[in-house]
């Protein structure tokens, strides 16, 4: 019964696993792999000139009997969309970026070309560069470390389990995902609050802590892998189906460890869906805007991560053109970020 | 379509790349494309019109429900005996950044028929030419109206740029020193307490911090979070106490000798815990230290007189019962008598608020009716009645605050001796500067050398290096 349930899983999670990963890449996540793929065709400079990701061989076959302007026709709805969704109000950023427009004062009415003057204002606020450091560091330890560690964790532990006690644990962790963040936020200041706050509760003794004053980075990222790890432990719960159940009996039989298990076959098999997911997780987090519902990016800048520095300069001090600056740079870290991550995936592909 | 517009001028305006000069902080009169107003009087209209109006601000608070209660079926029963049928919807506000939201609202031709509107905004939302003067909105009929002559020329010039007038205004304001009077009967201080210097606010705190440990001596509001507060109900009043001014006959304040012993005074509050720094940083901090006060946690605020009127009376949010007993108020003093702003002893700020009438808006003549229907004098005198406070007209002050000794106080000892903001449209961008730099100082990222220092090349770059004094 149980094997067969397996199985039934495994169909289900097989289109996925159909998909190259790279394709992946192209799920709408944020600063989703459109903009990426136009880079990725830019691939002249290196030196080693690498096979094309293969879709499956009938996919291919598709493909064959569709001459150009057809596939161009069919195209053309979906390119139409991405430039005018996503291309135009990138580019208009950029223009934005490059003006000293502000939403009120005498540059709301005549704004002025001032070049890259936003740009190196930027990069001499020390504010800017710290706020840097805070994205990159919540990045890492909320979304890489925490979220694909914990989901990972998760997806492993209850690989075997069926029925209620399964989707009672599912229906939890999911639950912390799809709860708007509003009430999520409202909910964990309840719960760090100085003045009867529940954790304080929890704590024994009389403890009187404000966590949001006194740890506030690490409370935002105790936040966010609450938050996100649902994502991730759903994407790696698909993983693990894909494994065949023969290779790990093979394992157990043969004595190995659960840490050799992991790292001989678990981990080498689901390497690509941990890549793509480190991918979407990584650029969500950069993005990010939540925090703000918990600490507003303080106390005195603390957890102030790009995002609500785009904000503070953008709508609390009314200077649009900096914002736009500022957010054009986070475009930019965005795509850098994607294509450290084709990189190994397109060497790792290689290697196999 | 109005956006298309915008668009394509903003794009010529960007290759005529037209020098501004910083602080003029002028309106350059021409009529622009976005300017639909009628020049010549308006006729009231014959079709249903439809207003609305909105104010930052949600029941309870007494405007909200004085616009919900009394204006709106008054001034449609009005209109309905002239037999115009005009329908009027308040729009709640109760908004952080309001101001943002209708600084975008305007740009795009959208937001309400009248809104409320702080005085210091002016200058900025003119300049970008976001509202319009009420002339030029409405027409000659705007200065027929009996109620100019109810205002005293320094109120109803709040709301003016380049002596155009922008809106009515709707009262103005003080701040004081606000303190608890059992605390200090408790910690064996005078009940009627007046201090003449800062070190006598200081000596007091300290008596609080010992006598009573587990009471909070003083609240200086000091962060970003607080907004305009900190500037306004904290720094201003220690500037001038320190002979400083904003912005004199040289320029912007940067960083000047009185710049550092404002700063230092922060310094001193908060280092040695007189003041409490958690409740400059959080969120909601300027609530928590309303509810402190209330709860008697706290023995002495910097605070504008809508603390009395509008937070600790019995309606408000952090009422206390009988707020009379309870509760002292003083005059700020300079740091030492006489080292004050123009050799004052005591000092204060001022600010105000009024309504605009958006230039956007299909119905100016309406509109202009609803707006100075509000400020009549019935209707301010139903306002005071449900909250007493200085209004802008002088005919409902006589009546409005006279059973009000905080109110009276306020008119009495504090108007003649206040200060008002710059009516410049950079004022709103310095006085972010000055919230930052205050934080910085109390939460200990700068010493108050490099704050002063920063605060001083951010000026620079907000309003031009020619236009900062010090450094």
């Amino acid at each position: 019964m149980t094997a067969d349930d397996g199985r039934r899983r495994n169909d289900a999670a097989a289109p996925g696993h159909d998909v190259p990963t790279g394709a992946d890449g192209e799920q709408p996540g944020p600063a989703g792999g459109g903009t990426v793929q136009p880079v990725l065709a830019d691939e002249g400079t290196t030196s080693v000139p690498e096979p094309e990701p293969r879709p499956k061989a009938d996919a291919t076959a598709e493909v064959a009997v569709i001459n150009k302007p057809t596939a161009i026709g069919f195209v053309a709805p979906a390119l139409g969309l991405i430039g005018v969704f996503m291309m135009f109000p990138a580019v208009w950023a950029l223009y934005l970026g490059l003006t000293n427009y502000r939403v009120t004062g005498t540059a709301a009415r005549e704004p002025e070309f001032v070049g890259t003057d936003n740009f190196t204002r930027a990069l001499e606020d020390p504010l800017f560069t710290s706020s840097l450091w805070i994205t990159l560091i919540f990045m890492a330890f909320s979304g890489v470390v925490g979220q694909m560690g914990l989901g990972f964790t998760l997806a492993w532990l209850f690989r075997r389990w069926r029925g209620w006690t399964r989707r009672t644990i599912e229906v939890l962790v999911i639950m912390s995902w799809i709860i708007p963040g509003s009430v999520v936020a409202f909910l964990w200041r309840a719960f760090l609050d100085g003045e009867g706050g529940t954790l304080n509760a929890l704590i024994p003794g009389d403890v009187t802590t404000e966590w949001l004053l006194r740890q506030p980075l690490l409370a935002i990222i105790v936040f966010n892998i609450w938050r996100g790890t649902a994502f991730a432990m759903l994407l790696f719960d698909a993983a693990l189906n894909t494994l065949p159940p023969s290779h790990l009996e093979t394992a157990k039989v043969s004595g190995a460890s659960t840490w050799q298990t992991l790292r001989d076959i678990v981990f080498p098999a689901v390497r690509g869906h941990m890549l793509t997911t480190a991918l979407l997780v990584s650029m969500w987090t950069f993005n990010l805007f939540t925090p703000f519902l918990l600490t507003g990016g303080g106390p005195n800048y603390q957890t102030e991560v790009l995002a609500i520095y785009v904000y503070r300069v953008g709508f609390g001090q009314g200077d649009f053109g900096f914002g736009s600056a500022v957010s054009a740079v986070m475009l930019v870290i965005n795509l850098i970020i994607a294509l450290v991550y084709f990189r190994v995936l397109r060497d790792r592909r290689k290697k196999a | 379509m109005k956006t298309y517009l915008r668009g394509s001028r903003f794009a010529a305006a960007l290759f005529a790349s037209v020098l501004v000069l910083a602080a003029c902080g002028g309106d350059d009169n021409d009529t622009s494309d976005d300017n639909n107003a009628a020049q010549e009087a308006p006729e009231p209209s014959d079709e249903p019109v439809h207003l609305t109006i909105s104010h930052n601000a949600v029941r309870p608070d007494v405007v909200a429900v004085w616009i919900e209660d009394y204006v709106i079926p008054e001034f449609e029963a009005k209109m309905a005996d002239e037999g115009r049928e005009v329908t009027v919807e308040h729009i709640e506000g109760g908004v952080d950044d309001y101001k943002t939201q209708l600084a975008l609202d305007l740009s795009v031709g959208e937001g309400p028929d009248i809104t409320s509107f702080d005085q210091f905004w002016t200058a900025e939302f003119a300049a970008g030419g976001l509202i319009e003067p009420l002339h030029t909105v409405v027409g000659d009929v705007v200065n027929d109206w009996e109620g100019w002559e109810q205002i005293p020329e320094a109120v109803s010039g709040s709301l003016d740029v380049d002596g155009e007038r922008y809106g009515i205004p709707l009262g103005t304001d003080g701040r004081v020193l606000f303190f608890r009077t059992d605390l200090f009967e408790e910690a064996g201080l005078p009940t009627d307490w007046q201090p003449t210097s800062w070190d006598e606010i200081l000596d007091a705190a300290r008596t609080i911090q010992s006598e009573l440990p587990d009471v909070i001596p003083m609240q200086l509001n000091a962060g970003v979070n607080m907004e305009e507060a900190t500037t306004l109900q904290g720094f201003i009043p220690i500037l001038l106490g320190a002979g400083g001014d904003l912005y004199a006959d040289d320029g912007w304040q940067g960083d000047t000798p009185e710049l550092r012993e404002t700063l230092e005074f922060y310094s001193t509050v908060f280092d040695e815990g007189l003041a409490d720094s958690d409740m400059q940083l959080v969120t909601d901090g300027r609530d928590r230290s309303f509810e402190a006060f209330a709860d008697g946690n706290l023995a002495i605020m910097i605070e504008s007189d809508y603390l009395w009127r509008g937070v600790i009376n019995p309606d408000g949010g952090f009422p206390i019962e009988n707020r009379e007993d309870l509760v002292g108020w003083a005059l700020i003093p300079a740091k030492q008598p006489g080292a004050g702003i123009n050799g004052q002893d005591f000092v204060s700020a001022s600010g105000g608020t009024g309504r605009i009438i958006n230039p956007n808006t299909e119905h100016p003549l309406e509109a202009w009716e609803l707006l100075s229907f509000m400020a009549t004098y019935e209707a301010q005198l139903d306002w005071v009645e449900r909250e007493p406070r200085i209004t802008a007209r002088e005919d409902v002050n006589e009546i409005g605050i006279a059973d009000d000794p905080m109110q009276t106080f306020v008119a009495e000892e504090v108007l003649p001796l206040t200060w008002y903001r710059p009516g410049f449209e950079e004022y709103p961008q310095v006085s972010e500067a000055i919230q930052r730099m205050v934080e910085n100082v109390i939460a200990g990222r700068s010493d108050v050398d490099s704050a002063a220092q920063e605060f001083h090349s951010n000026l620079e770059g907000i309003v031009g290096a020619e236009n900062v004094s010090g450094g």
